[in-house]
């Protein structure tokens, strides 16, 4: 599997084939796989369409988080503001299309605007983060801690803490749609892990992000343009984080700034940890966060399912982040 | 730039929190009647002292050049756990919620040094691992104390009329201060900070002082719990989000930077003061009526000033790496 992960410089070791070396490699597939065959076999109605939907649904916006987070842990990075995000997206659809912001000509350009201009307002605040991280070389965890703390804040201003209930099915179509029996989140959610893998493998840009977490100053030395790079990859993480929260509120018929993607920035961040991108920068793979977000989601259902406590399954979360990080670390000794 | 205008924004740079924290106790002399009244300071300083305990182990964390993400799930623990020994009398319930975060404190020390994985990383996962467990020994609701056992004394009781948790605060920052001034293990901590590398072939322990370290900040985490507890008269599983941003704020606007190798213990406590006294602010606000202000309002003024705080901070580093 070795085409999942992008490494820069390749990596040249020959390839050896013992154990462990498959266990690091390979250690989040594989994990994937027992977890579904040991589900198959302890758990009742597992191979249900019902089973895979719930999954499907509920793992959607933590990969779609991911990816953006992937892109920006790549650079050497992090994104504290996802959540936050969220809720601001969440919190403009309804007022937009509820036409509480200003008045509708059509329902249908309510609609539209309620798709578009989120997203475009979570893309400038993530062209805000980077801004900051790169013109005031304020650290990311820093930068973006600024809107963790004041975006959810933002978002229950607009909407006074108030939740919003609609029912309005064209809207909804994002969260509740179905294109051949499949939720249009998922086939969105694929697009974008293809997308998004495809650009960091193959362009320039997905080039340019991991060499600037190799090693910023060599590739400033280079001749990458490092401050724009590192921008775009704020920027998309904050407009991919608005896309989730549209499907979160349209998935719940309902936006509440308060609940809104909480959290979110922790699952995102520890999807991309187990999924195998390097921490540290310089070493990024989309997939693996894909991967990595379904395994966290499956031990979660596994022990919800099999009757164990949503709390011991925040323990059993934390054990798999700390032993993906340290296999990780084996590989790279 | 000329050596005067330098030693100036230095000068800014160093001192900027207590000129702002003075700045900020002037405006609410001037503006509210009773905002230096006795009653006003020793409630701020009664529902601070939890934030400063949390905030002095992470400013010793982030001077190593780490991070402590799970104070705020280690402190709902430590709330939890002496909650639950609170009937069995005071010294039970305050050391079984110290015990709690020494244990927390342990697994972070154990898995950043021994495993070697970042503790941006780790700590992560042992703010999950710390919450959940808060959950499971509470059954997902706050545990009452118990008011025959004296314990809530140590949250609300007062010893020579000021704040019990307020002199622990204080003793704790005064031995913090010591200790990283003029101590071997608090010179390792800065040297750490400044190059870990370095330090180990100095021949410094720098795994053991910072394995100490995130055992001092897990340690003083689950007593901000204890007095979370008995202040609030409940252990709290849920309590506790955000404050890790909180204390990580205090640190950084008191000038310590998280890159590590520099930081000061006292200036982590005008910090501390600083954001405290911003709320104390907005509430006499809300109190007054003057403004309409939401509560919602509070954390946009919170980040703005964060905001505000780290952008001069970038600036004024800037010009000093230009000058020099």
């Amino acid at each position: 599997m070795a085409e999942t992960a992008t490494t820069l410089p390749p990596a040249q070791r020959a390839p050896r084939l013992d154990v462990k070396t498959v266990l690091t490699r390979h250690g989040a597939w594989i994990a994937l796989v027992l977890l579904i065959l040991v589900n198959l076999v302890i758990t009742p109605n597992f191979a249900t369409w019902q089973t895979l939907n719930v999954n499907l649904t509920q793992v959607c916006t933590i990969v779609i988080v991911g990816v953006g987070m992937t892109l920006v842990i790549a650079t050497g990075g992090i994104d504290l503001s996802v959540g936050a995000l969220m809720a601001i997206a969440g919190a403009l659809a309804p007022l937009i299309f509820l036409g509480k912001l200003f008045p509708l000509p059509h329902p249908a350009i309510g609609i539209a605007l309620a798709f578009v201009v989120p997203v475009l307002v979570t893309a400038a605040l993530g062209w805000f983060n980077g801004w900051l991280v790169t013109r005031l070389r304020i650290q990311p965890i820093i930068a973006t801690l600024v809107l963790f703390i004041a975006g959810r804040g933002i978002a229950q201003v607009f909407t006074n803490g108030n939740l919003q209930v609609f029912n309005l099915p064209s809207f909804q179509f994002i969260g509740l749609g179905r294109v051949f029996g499949i939720p249009f989140q998922a086939i969105l959610m694929v697009v974008i892990v293809a997308a998004a893998a495809w650009m960091l493998r193959r362009t320039v840009f997905g080039r340019q992000i991991l060499a600037i977490g190799g090693n910023e100053r060599a590739a400033r030395l280079a001749g990458i343009p490092v401050t724009s790079v590192k921008q775009r990859v704020y920027l998309i993480s904050g407009l991919l984080s608005g896309v989730a929260g549209l499907i979160v509120i349209a998935r719940n018929s309902a936006a509440d700034a308060n609940l809104v993607g909480l959290g979110m920035e922790l699952d995102a961040i520890a999807a991309v940890a187990v999924g195998g991108t390097l921490l540290t920068g310089g070493r990024a793979t989309v997939l693996g966060t894909l991967v990595g977000a379904l395994i966290i989601q499956l031990v979660r259902y596994t022990l919800l399912a099999n009757g164990v406590p949503d709390a011991a399954a925040l323990v059993a979360k934390a054990v798999i982040i700390v032993l993906a990080v340290w296999l990780q670390r084996q590989s790279h000794r | 730039m000329n050596t005067t205008s330098l030693r100036i924004f230095q000068g800014i740079g160093r001192y900027g929190v207590l000129i702002a924290l003075l700045a900020l106790i002037v405006f609410g002399w001037l503006r509210y009647e009773n905002f230096l009244g006795a009653f006003n300071v020793l409630s701020v300083l009664r529902y601070n002292s939890m934030f400063a305990l949390v905030a002095l182990g992470m400013c010793f964390v982030i001077i190593t050049g780490g991070i402590d993400l799970s104070v705020g799930s280690t402190a709902a623990l430590g709330s939890v756990v002496a909650a639950l020994l609170s009937p069995y009398g005071v010294l039970p319930g305050l050391l079984g919620g110290l015990a709690a975060g020494l244990a927390v404190g342990a697994c972070n020390a154990f898995i950043i040094t021994r495993l070697g994985i970042l503790p941006f990383i780790t700590t992560l996962a042992t703010m999950l691992a710390a919450s959940g467990c808060a959950l499971l020994l509470a059954e997902n609701q706050s545990v009452s104390v118990s008011y025959e056992s004296g314990f809530t004394e140590l949250g609300q009781g007062d010893f020579l009329g000021f704040p019990i948790p307020a002199w622990m605060a204080l003793f704790a920052y005064l031995v913090g201060s010591l200790v990283l001034n003029l101590t071997s293990f608090g010179r390792t901590v800065l040297a750490i900070g400044g190059n870990e590398d370095a330090a180990r072939l100095m021949g410094l322990p720098a795994s053991r002082v910072k394995a100490l370290v995130y055992l001092t900040s897990g340690g003083l985490a689950g007593l901000a719990g204890v007095i979370l507890a008995a202040q609030f008269g409940a252990g709290q599983p849920i309590e506790g989000v955000g404050w890790e941003l909180f204390a990580i704020a205090a640190v950084v606007v008191g000038g310590t930077l998280l890159t590590g190798g520099v930081g000061s213990v006292g200036s982590t406590l005008a910090g501390v003061l600083l954001l405290g006294l911003i709320f104390n602010i907005l509430n006499f606000e809300n109190g007054l009526g003057w403004i309409s202000l939401s509560a919602y309002w509070q954390s946009v003024i919170r980040g703005a000033f964060l905001l505000l705080v780290v952008a001069i901070q970038a600036r004024l580093s800037m010009r000093t790496e230009e000058a020099a």
